[in-house]
């Protein structure tokens, strides 16, 4: 399966407080509870979807997550607007 | 499921009536639930409720439908119609907690992009556990009492991909049947065919050739996949007698090949939205860096087919003074 490689994913393990939520949330396997702190395991396949720093709690945990819709996106640099706007189903 | 509902599966993807096969929101009892019966959140997306409904058949269970604008669980909670705000007021617009005993509210994954599930139990009271990501796994799922990891992640499969055709064909079929048929009228029957060829294997061929075409960005898979139909309708104008020299119609045919590949690769370039693994900050890239060449190798294609028709009509004006 092809990957996203680019993306804005940052995590900072020292504030994690394990609480599993990431690695529960992930549709792509990015997280994985550690004996610590959870650990990054697949950052490149991480599709910036949002769901893992949204859910934790610690703060520990920045992406940059949006609408990924092409179109939308063309849209938006045609019409020189900041953000995409919801377009689809 | 039944014929009916597969029909109305259809036209809902299709957008067809879309508002007409939205779930009304609210609190749905399923067979003999009570207070202790699993409370499962659903999105107001016809599909989205149908799946859960047939994977709940036959359990004692409750549906809380949230208000997502008639739209699915993932997209809903990316936009964030399926979030915690919604969440929280339809468990207290619902009186969920007089319903049932227990403070559980049973969520799909993917609506984790909008669920902050501390947040929900701080403002509600109510534990938000994550359920699968498919519905489907939901009797394992209820009976291990935990996700296993497969049902965590997503897939993105030949089906997965199949489904996604019509959606796809319905966005693009104004557009290319348009184009074709200005080529058609412009006495281009190779360049009409070509433009549905294109168009085809950006709508059709791309979405389930897509694990398979070589390289990772869409753009570049576009264009592999449009120069086939590119250079087949060079070789199609090269070999087809229209009664012009040879030259001629070698600038006509490297038209072809300019103008066509970069419908594929739009196309393809358009399916990224749709996929369930690309990032935005990935389609931003391709954005940057494919749009100005596609569009580019499409201006060129056209003024090189323009050119050859507009020397051609000079020099058949002159053929006819002599």
């Amino acid at each position: 399966m092809a990957r996203s490689r680019t993306n804005t994913l940052e995590y900072n393990p020292a504030l994690c407080n394990r609480c599993g939520m990431c690695g529960v949330v992930c549709p792509h396997g990015v997280f994985v509870p550690g004996d610590d702190a959870a650990r990054l395991v697949d950052r490149d396949a991480c599709m910036e979807c949002g769901a893992c720093s949204l859910n934790c709690e610690a703060g520990a945990i920045k992406v940059e997550s949006d609408v990924g819709c092409a179109s939308a996106m063309i849209m938006a640099a045609l019409t020189r607007r900041g953000a995409p706007a919801p377009c689809c189903g | 499921m039944t014929a009916a509902d597969r029909l109305v599966h259809l036209l809902a993807r299709l957008g067809v009536r879309r508002n007409e096969w939205r779930v009304r929101p609210g609190l749905y009892r399923l067979g003999e639930a009570g207070p202790d019966s699993p409370v499962f959140a659903s999105a107001n997306y016809r599909l989205s409720f149908d799946a859960l409904r047939g994977a709940l058949e036959g359990m004692d269970a409750f549906i809380l439908v949230l208000d997502t604008r008639g739209i699915n669980v993932w997209c809903a909670a990316g936009k964030g119609t399926f979030g915690t705000d919604e969440l929280v007021a339809r468990i207290e617009k619902t009186g969920l907690a007089e319903v049932v005993t227990h403070r559980t509210v049973i969520a799909p994954q993917l609506c984790a992009t909008g669920v902050a599930a501390h947040e929900v139990r701080r403002r509600s009271g109510f534990r938000v556990k994550f359920g699968p990501v498919r519905a489907e796994d939901i009797p394992r799922f209820m009976a291990g009492g935990r996700a296993a990891q497969e049902m965590r992640r997503v897939s993105f499969d030949l089906k997965d991909r199949a489904v996604l055709i019509p959606v796809e064909a319905k966005t693009a079929l104004p557009f290319v049947a348009g184009a074709s048929a200005a080529a058609y009228a412009a006495g281009e029957p190779v360049g009409a065919a070509g433009i549905a060829a294109a168009s085809l294997a950006g709508f059709v061929a791309f979405p389930l050739l897509l694990p398979w075409l070589p390289g990772e960005d869409f753009s570049a898979k576009g264009l592999l996949l449009g120069s086939i139909a590119g250079l087949g309708a060079a070789a199609a104008g090269l070999a087809r007698d229209d009664g012009t020299s040879l030259p001629s119609r070698a600038v006509k045919a490297a038209s072809y090949a300019l103008a066509l590949p970069p419908i594929t690769a739009f196309l393809g370039l358009n399916f990224t939205g749709c996929t369930t693994f690309t990032s935005p900050s990935g389609v931003r890239r391709e954005i940057n860096r494919y749009v100005r060449p596609m569009a580019g190798m499409a201006g060129a294609g056209l003024l090189l087919n323009l050119a050859q028709r507009v020397v051609l009509g000079l020099k058949g004006g002159r053929d006819g003074q002599e």
